[in-house]
């Protein structure tokens, strides 16, 4: 135990270490993609809250012991939760309401630790304990609430296609016939495409393991169309706004939710809590406008479900 | 229980394709993996390297990195189109060919001297020598350590989900979508590969029986 407090003790002292030696770096971004943007549109700072107590949530006992929350993230959705190459920090829409969420319930947003969890793993993640709570385009749906809980939705997505900009005949879901689709594996987008038969007659889905991979096969042509939830496709057109667009035509609702360990109704009432006042005193649309707006497209608010 | 039968046609198709995978690659790797050894153990030098270099590459070579190239930098060379299931099988033939040429050539290795040399002697060739009487020596001696190799091939099958193969190894992330336990899931693809194991092991037992040689 001694050792490990020594270990964080260490890991501490050199974070802080790097941290004095970035201040004074001149061309300091503020967050990871702040290139472009003429200074209108800032991320929020977040007020830490004092004193918070969760009457009887284990999860949040646990996290006050820890001393700080461990939170399931993406690492590589442009836009939503990635992890800066080149800097090492986290940064997108997803990773913005973990740190709001963090900051009320009275932790440092800086003292989070991220933990990169593959959609695959996310239940596991939160069965096993290994993070407090998952913020990354987790969207909510029954069957997943009998194996965790959902605090949200804080975002409703939509499956789209993203295309080549010059690509005209691409105009929705009903002109996907003989074209070649591309997904993650085994992901809900996927697993649509093929049991509505999308892409049939003459066509091909193409499932890799990451979206990077299947925007990496658009570029080259190799396929017709990248296939997910709108929030993500928009990252990437926003990243490349001159290679591709998003075609627009939302064709399912994806509500993304926090994910929470089961039985902790009092945290997730909680995080209810904690959005509703963000939708409301305007916290939520400027982290829209700091991250994801910066596609140039606007968001509908969520409406938060209790249940 | 439930885990599998709501999701049997994810279980089917991915067992279907493991086993098309596994016997194709199988077939594939068995015989170029013997053309290999031959390579390695001929009279001429040029072979020879040819077959070192090939299996020194293969051997030492990640099994991730050869679909990522048969996958994603193949095709920017354009030589020709194939789809992920052809790029699959090719990238596991080739990786289990050096294996298998390595078991053959210890194989070989078991088969004394003397064998050649008589064979030398009554005039047969090279050819003729390794095809009538080495090899089929070597055959008996390697069933074990080829039947680990083939062991270890069906169950490298699983990274070809990575590579847009829907096997096996696929089911894991397409149950976790549907909102099913990923453990119990697991633990029936994992129960499948037993499965699929088991007939392997008995195969290597009743072989080893018939063809053990007294030395």
């Amino acid at each position: 135990m001694r050792i490990r407090t020594l270990a964080a003790g260490l890991m501490v002292g050199a974070l802080a270490l790097t941290a004095c030696g970035k201040e004074g770096s001149p061309a300091d971004p503020g967050n990871g993609n702040g290139e472009g943007d003429g200074g209108g549109t800032q991320l929020p700072t977040y007020e830490v809250a004092q004193d918070v107590t969760v009457e009887g949530s284990p999860t949040f006992d646990k996290i006050k012991a820890a001393g700080q929350p461990t939170i399931g993230v993406k690492q590589d959705q442009p836009g939503l939760g990635e992890k800066d190459a080149t800097t090492g920090e986290y940064n997108g829409f997803d990773i913005e309401i973990a740190k709001l969420i963090t900051a009320k319930l009275g932790f440092e947003p800086d003292s989070i630790e991220y933990k990169p969890v593959p959609s695959a793993g996310r239940e596991q993640a939160l069965i096993n304990g290994d993070v407090h709570y998952y913020v990354g385009t987790y969207t909510i749906n029954d069957k997943r609430k009998e194996q965790v809980s959902f605090a949200g939705p804080y975002f409703v997505a939509g499956q789209d296609l993203l295309v080549a900009k010059d690509n005209t005949d691409i105009t929705g879901p009903d002109a996907l016939s003989g074209k070649k689709v591309c997904s993650v594996s085994g992901s809900t987008p996927i697993q649509r495409v093929r049991e509505e038969g999308m892409v049939e007659p003459g066509g091909e889905i193409v499932e890799l393991q990451t979206y990077s991979q299947c925007v990496e096969q658009l570029a080259q042509g190799r396929v017709d169309a990248v296939t997910t939830d709108d929030a993500i496709l928009k990252g990437y057109a926003a990243q490349e706004p001159d290679t591709f667009r998003v075609v627009g035509e939302t064709f399912s609702d994806e509500p993304y939710g926090v994910g929470l360990p089961k039985e902790d109704k009092a945290l997730r009432d909680k995080v209810n809590d904690i959005l509703e006042q963000a939708l409301e005193d305007g916290t939520w649309q400027q982290i829209y406008d700091a991250t994801l707006g910066k596609s140039g497209s606007t968001a509908e608010k969520p409406t938060i479900d209790r249940y | 229980m439930d885990v599998l039968f709501d999701n049997l046609d994810l279980y089917g198709p991915g067992f279907l394709t493991t086993i098309e995978l596994f016997a194709l690659a199988a077939v594939g790797s068995l015989i170029l993996g013997t053309i290999l050894a031959m390579l390695r153990v001929s009279p001429v030098p040029v072979l020879r390297a040819g077959g070192t270099t090939y299996v020194t590459l293969f051997r030492n070579t990640p099994l991730t990195l050869i679909f990522f190239f048969f996958a994603f930098a193949f095709p920017l060379l354009k030589i020709v189109q194939i789809d992920f299931f052809v790029s699959a099988v090719v990238a596991l033939t080739l990786y289990t060919s050096a294996f298998v040429c390595e078991v053959v050539r210890s194989g070989i290795n078991t088969v004394p001297v003397g064998q050649a040399e008589a064979g030398r002697a009554i005039g047969l060739t090279f050819g003729q020598i390794l095809a009538s009487i080495v090899l089929p020596q070597a055959t008996r001696s390697v069933v074990p350590p080829m039947v680990s190799t083939m062991i270890a091939l069906i169950k490298n099958t699983t990274i070809a989900s990575g590579f847009s193969v829907v096997e096996a190894g696929a089911i894991q992330s397409y149950l976790s979508e549907r909102g099913y336990s990923v453990m119990i899931g697991l633990l029936w693809v994992a129960l499948g590969f037993v499965i699929l194991v088991i007939p392997m092991t008995l195969l290597q037992r009743s072989l080893e029986k018939r063809w053990s040689v007294a030395r």
